[in-house]
């Protein structure tokens, strides 16, 4: 089953809404996972036969559990502030990639189920059963949703459509309707340790081939350390990292950053992986066993403190769940938690921003850098969906949107800012967020991609814009991709830490770490 | 979905790629090529080989940082960068020359 054709919308420089055009994005659907992969997560490999009643049966559960589900299914009063704020609706013109409509695919059902007036009046209140055309349009709708959370930024009720999706897909997976794309990679995750699945010989690999070729490039040894006990840092990043370009770019910085700075650091062959897809499919029992391989690493290497790469989703998990999850952060009940949190060393933040951490070597002059090697490049920031609008850096509010762009105008001359209403907590998501980044929705990557493309073009024409930097595994494979379609190169695309990469000043061979001179400096 | 070589049909998944990865031989990247609107060259199969050692040896393709290197040692650092391996294989040497190699698609947040 080949991927429908369709039409690349024509860039204006400008962010229109567009007239709506009913069902043009009923027929795409991501391929479904097979019994291999749904078997694995522990989900029903095909379509129940009793499906109707399981899903109305979860959807209880979920209500009952999540106490935010429930208000957000009783407190939309339809005043449309949310119609035109979806990146998917604005790029496609479906009026059920219109937020309040995604929710209401599930609202319907709830109404029909759970509400006194949906129960003996359905049609007066706009009820309907679940049935199996009901059960598609989720698998459809809830799939062009990249979990971004900006509609909920302009909801007056604050209600988070993307908690509806996560709902929408656990009763799917439930019933067993599941994703390939998400669930193959969470099943890898589960089995070998990271989303590529890179067994630890070809880590090894790929980490003994970056140290030759940094010490070509620079006549410095960086080392990228594997399974190191004791090191003081555990780096938690994207497999893509290890992988893809322009992701390593950025591994190369991290690494450069520790070594300059003289921080000993770590890498983990068990927990080589920052994303979390439980977090996509709304799965907290998922989510809970792909982030303990991170505590499991943590306590086998004895780590003093863990800092994640540059990885939108995963912050966010770390940042709002490690604490209480895993022991990463304050609250955790359970021994191995309790034990985590002993072992970490609470004078840094728990976990840290790999921007954060720079930041501060940046602004204590731990590490030096000649911010004139990135002046053939003008470039942008796109705040990535998860870091702005679920989770914070720093100890100041706005400290995740400040403190990117401050490592960026620390290493480098030229840098434009996008259009306002397109960036900080109202950024757009770069369209392959969520579990969408994969082939087979192409279509939904490109067409929602539009908003941001459209402001990327604006900074193009206007300023020069030459380089697009993230802070994502996912926003920068989905903008390599999707900027070619657009008529970009996708040479544009890269980290923060590539940026910070080209221009740190690395301390050469025989010189003694940065971090106690600027400890003695810092002191005077 | 299937892929038929010399008569015998070949199991592979939605997009194409081999089920079984033991039913690779030469004639079936040739045909999975066909699909690919590819016609193998010397080039292709130079990359196709490095990709089946690779693959026997860690079980999982290269990165692409490792591929270029390694197609610029063997072939000369004018070979070594991704630009030559994109006009052999479009849509992306790790997918595509993935595919025709019969190995797994490479997923992630790639």
């Amino acid at each position: 089953m080949a991927a429908r054709e369709f039409e690349v919308p024509k860039l204006t420089g400008e962010i229109k809404v567009p007239a709506l055009q009913e069902g043009t994005m009923a027929g795409v659907k991501g391929f479904i996972a097979n019994e291999k992969i749904q078997e694995a997560l522990g989900y029903p490999g095909e379509l129940v036969e009793d499906w109707h009643d399981k899903a109305i049966g979860k959807m209880g559960e979920l209500l009952g559990k999540y106490r935010s589900l429930q208000v957000f299914m009783d407190a939309c009063v339809h005043c449309g502030a949310c119609t035109d704020k979806c990146h998917y609706y604005l790029g496609t013109s479906d009026p059920k990639n219109m937020p309040v409509a995604r929710q209401e695919l599930m609202r319907q059902v709830y109404r029909r189920h759970f509400t006194f007036a949906g129960k003996y009046f359905p049609k007066l209140v706009g009820a309907k059963d679940l049935t199996k055309e009901v059960l598609d349009d989720w698998y459809s709708y809830y799939y062009q949703c990249s979990e971004c959370r900006r509609c909920s930024v302009y909801c007056p009720y604050g209600i988070d459509t993307a908690e509806i999706t996560m709902a929408g897909r656990e009763i799917l997976d439930s019933v067993g309707i599941g994703q390939k794309y998400s669930n193959e990679i969470l099943g890898k995750l589960q089995r070998i340790g990271n989303n590529l699945g890179l067994p630890g010989p070809a880590i090894i690999n790929t980490l003994e081939g970056l140290e030759e070729d940094v010490l070509d490039d620079t006549g410095v040894p960086v080392k990228f350390p594997l399974d190191v006990k004791g090191a003081e840092v555990l780096l938690i990043t994207p497999s893509a990292d290890f992988f893809s370009e322009p992701h390593v770019e950025s591994l190369i910085g991290y690494a450069k950053v520790f070594h300059a700075a003289g921080i000993s650091w770590t890498l983990s062959s068990q927990a080589a992986e920052a994303g979390n897809f439980g977090l996509f499919i709304g799965s907290y029992e998922n989510t809970r066993k792909a982030a303990m391989r991170i505590r499991d690493a943590a306590l086998d290497l004895g780590c003093k403190r863990i800092v994640v790469g540059e990885c939108g989703h995963a912050w966010r998990v770390a940042y709002s769940f490690w604490n209480t999850m895993i022991g990463v952060g304050d609250g955790a009940e359970d021994e191995f938690g309790k034990k985590l949190q002993a072992q970490l060393d609470h004078n840094y933040p728990q976990p840290a921003h790999i921007c954060e951490v720079t930041h501060d070597l940046l602004t204590r002059g731990v590490i030096k850098v000649d911010k004139s090697k990135n002046d053939d490049r003008v470039i942008t920031f796109h705040d990535s969906c998860n870091v702005s609008r679920a989770s914070r850096m720093g100890d100041t509010p706005g400290g995740q949107f400040t403190i990117p762009r401050e490592v960026i105008k620390m290493v480098a001359n030229n840098y434009q800012e996008m259009a306002p209403g397109t960036t900080h907590e109202a950024t757009f998501c770069c369209g392959g967020g969520g579990g969408l980044l994969t082939d087979d929705l192409m279509e939904v990557r490109v067409k929602g991609a539009q908003p941001r493309m459209e402001a990327y073009k604006e900074v193009v024409d206007n300023n020069k814009v030459n380089f697009l930097a993230l802070i994502c595994a996912i926003c920068k494979a989905q903008f390599t991709k999707v900027l070619p379609y657009y008529g970009y190169d996708m040479s544009m695309v890269g980290g923060v830490h590539q940026l910070v990469s080209t221009a740190i000043e690395l301390p050469g061979l025989g010189e003694g770490p940065a971090e106690a001179e600027a400890e003695v400096a810092g002191d005077e | 979905m299937a892929l038929e070589v010399n008569g015998v049909s070949i199991e592979t998944d939605e997009e194409g790629f081999l089920v079984n990865l033991s039913d690779w031989t030469p004639e079936a990247a040739v045909e999975l090529a066909k699909g690919e609107s590819i016609d193998l060259t010397d080039s292709h199969w130079e990359v196709i080989n490095f990709l089946r050692e690779y693959y026997d040896e860690y079980q999982i393709a290269p990165a692409v940082r490792v591929l270029t290197k390694a197609i610029g040692k063997k072939l000369g650092p004018d070979k070594g960068n991704s630009k030559y391996l994109y006009d052999l294989f479009p849509y992306g040497p790790g997918k595509q020359a993935c595919k025709i190699a019969g190995l797994p698609k490479p997923t992630g947040c790639i």
